[in-house]
């Protein structure tokens, strides 16, 4: 086998540095093949140098850590198994949590060199694991994308340092601004849903309308089942979707009934289309 | 929160005996009263006034409990409560002991039109209980109130102090700091420093009221120089304060939580970061102090007020009422600017 290699994505570079060193120390075998210090240049470097391991910050500049890694997880299509996942966190007691119940592997920073021992030590051990037994990959894969999906949405659901009042009953209409005009448009004729840059693209079966309000904060205010979220930012109602299919790299889509668009079905929601 | 703002005149049951007990005590009370003028035997008088006064209470307790809900606003039916449970309960009373002493049943209210003073006593006695348990009901609840408000304030004070030592960029900096150590003492000491000072003044903030302008700026450079060690190459600042203002006063780390807003949402999420400005003018009677960056902008057209600007807000309106402003603005290169102005101490 050769040398486990690993990326480190922090956006701060001293810790980043100390991170390599202290690692160094730990499991001198380890090849760091670079370091990185936001999420959009995590995503492209993991998908071009394929590491065995990955230590990401969770706030990083562009995608946050988990960002960082769904969007991995979307785009991975060598043959090399998908990366460990390490998340690296200063102080998020509710991502902590998380981490917990997902069993998901964490380091606290400053990070302690008994602490990152113990982190090399199960990493030393699924690898070889890996090797030994090729079924382990593909279930292995399975569960980061289900740690990966609660997570996520467990992090959309936790209450942010700016308290935003919640709705206690479901959103009946979509405000959305059209040059001067504000346009009340009724929940049931909405389509779907599409993150854009900075706003949020609402579609209905004819027109297009944007909000400012980020995906994030519209989906809890959604009655539970009617949308369901298909990709990091894309939530449709689940009426609306006609069928599902794989083209031959394996990407999932879905079409709509009452749009000609096809949209793109992430990884980490496939296993809602499943055949009866 | 709920059951503080709304009076309740709601006891629950266990505080039923001891009123018993204190009802019960009055009405023998009244029946010494009553027969020390000789006009009845005392036996006579316990029984009356014992079944009076219950039939009394009996009666105003239960429609005080259904129908004067919030006491400072249903008061007023108290008025009308308190005499038809005082003439209700006499007339009950009365023949209640009039059976029990095996009297003829109208023996107490065959004189009513010439025993009109034990009517009027009954009603002043239930009168002077009403008022008895309602003033006790509005003292516990004052207290219970009271308590209430002091437990809100120390959690605001501590929400305050968590928002302050907040502990992401604590740990952060102890983690670059226990890098430093070994790599770049000189730079660990001084930013040990830095911290320290930080630190002082977060914890004695909330005892201090006012400070120098000059003291105000020298905890901001504290606070950007820690993180522009954290962020390295991707945070610039500078500070621009005018000799003549160093002495103003202002309330102590009032830009600290706009200074913190810059760079948590404007440039943490920015991958190529940016700058922070910081700058107090004179404008007329105004002192103008302004918090600007090249960050990501606000988000949307209207800003909702984070707990910063919150905290901002609040302190400005303590010290110095409606003469004191906050704005946000966009500012013309992207970005957000936060300018604060308040009257200048001549």
């Amino acid at each position: 086998m050769n040398s486990p290699t690993a990326l480190i994505a922090e956006d701060e570079p001293l810790l980043a540095q100390a991170l390599q060193a202290a690692l160094a120390q730990a499991w001198p075998a380890l090849q760091v093949l670079a370091t990185v210090g936001d999420g959009h240049s995590a995503v492209a470097q993991a998908l071009r140098l394929q590491p065995d391991v990955l230590f990401f910050d969770i706030r990083m500049p562009g995608l946050d850590g988990l960002e960082a890694a769904a969007a991995l997880a979307d785009a991975w299509t060598a043959a090399k198994p998908f990366p460990i996942l390490v998340f690296v966190t200063a102080y998020d007691q509710y991502a902590v949590q998380a981490f917990e119940v997902q069993a998901m592997d964490y380091l606290l920073k400053p990070v302690q060199p008994d602490r990152l021992q113990k982190t090399v030590a199960k990493l030393q051990s699924t690898l070889a694991a890996r090797t030994q037994n090729t079924a382990l990959v593909e279930g292995g894969f399975e569960s980061t994308l289900s740690q990966l999906r609660h997570l996520l949405g467990a992090s959309a659901a936790t209450p942010t340092t700016t308290p935003k009042p919640t709705l206690a009953t479901p959103l009946q209409f979509i405000q959305a601004s059209l040059g001067q005009q504000i346009h009340m448009v009724p929940l049931a004729e909405v389509v779907y849903f599409e993150a854009a840059d900075k706003y949020v693209r609402v579609l209905t079966a004819q027109h297009e309308y944007t909000v400012r309000t980020p995906l994030k904060e519209l989906l809890p205010q959604l009655a539970d089942g009617e949308f369901w979220q298909i990709h990091r930012g894309t939530v449709v109602r689940a009426a609306c979707i006609a069928r599902v299919w794989r083209d031959e790299a394996g990407k999932q889509f879905l079409a709509l009934r009452e749009r000609e668009e096809k949209l793109a079905v992430s990884r980490l929601y496939a296993h809602l289309f499943k055949a009866m | 929160m709920h059951s503080l703002q709304t009076l309740r005149l709601s006891i629950p049951l266990r505080t039923l005996w001891p009123k018993l007990a204190a009802m019960l005590g009055f009405n023998t009370l009244v029946a010494l009263g009553i027969s020390a003028t000789g006009a009845h035997s005392f036996g006579v008088s316990w029984v009356f006034a014992q079944c009076i006064g219950l039939s009394i209470w009996a009666l105003t307790e239960p429609a005080s409990r259904l129908w004067v809900c919030v006491l400072e606003t249903d008061w007023p039916r108290l008025l009308l409560v308190v005499p038809l449970g005082a003439l209700g309960g006499y007339m009950l009373g009365s023949l209640l002991a009039a059976w029990f002493l095996g009297m003829p049943w109208d023996a107490g209210l065959a004189g009513l039109q010439n025993q009109w003073h034990y009517l009027l006593l009954s009603l002043l006695a239930g009168a002077g209980c009403t008022y008895f348990f309602v003033s006790r009901t509005l003292l516990q609840q004052a207290k219970e109130r009271h308590a209430a408000a002091q437990l809100h304030l120390a959690q605001a004070q501590l929400q305050l102090l968590q928002a302050q030592l907040e502990p992401h960029m604590l740990f952060n900096t102890l983690a670059n700091l226990r890098v430093l150590i070994t790599h770049d003492p000189t730079r660990a000491t001084a930013m040990l420093d830095r911290l320290v000072d930080f630190l002082r003044a977060t914890l004695s903030a909330s005892r201090q009221t006012l400070h120098p302008l000059s003291a105000e700026f020298a905890r901001l450079q504290d606070y950007l120089a820690l993180m522009a060690v954290r962020m390295g190459p991707r945070l610039s600042f500078s500070l621009d304060l005018p000799a003549e203002l160093a002495t103003q006063p202002v309330p102590s780390l009032l830009l600290q939580p706009l200074v913190e807003n810059s760079i948590r949402h404007g440039l943490e999420p920015q991958v190529a970061g940016g700058s922070v400005y910081v700058s107090a003018r004179r404008e007329g009677a105004m002192l103008v102090l302004e918090v600007a960056d090249t960050g990501v902008g606000l988000p949307g057209q209207t800003l909702v007020p984070g707990f910063g600007l919150t905290q901002v807000r609040e302190q400005l309106a303590a010290a110095y009422g409606a003469q004191a402003s906050v704005e946000c603005l966009a500012a013309p290169a992207g970005g957000s600017r936060v300018r604060v102005q308040f009257p200048l101490k001549v």
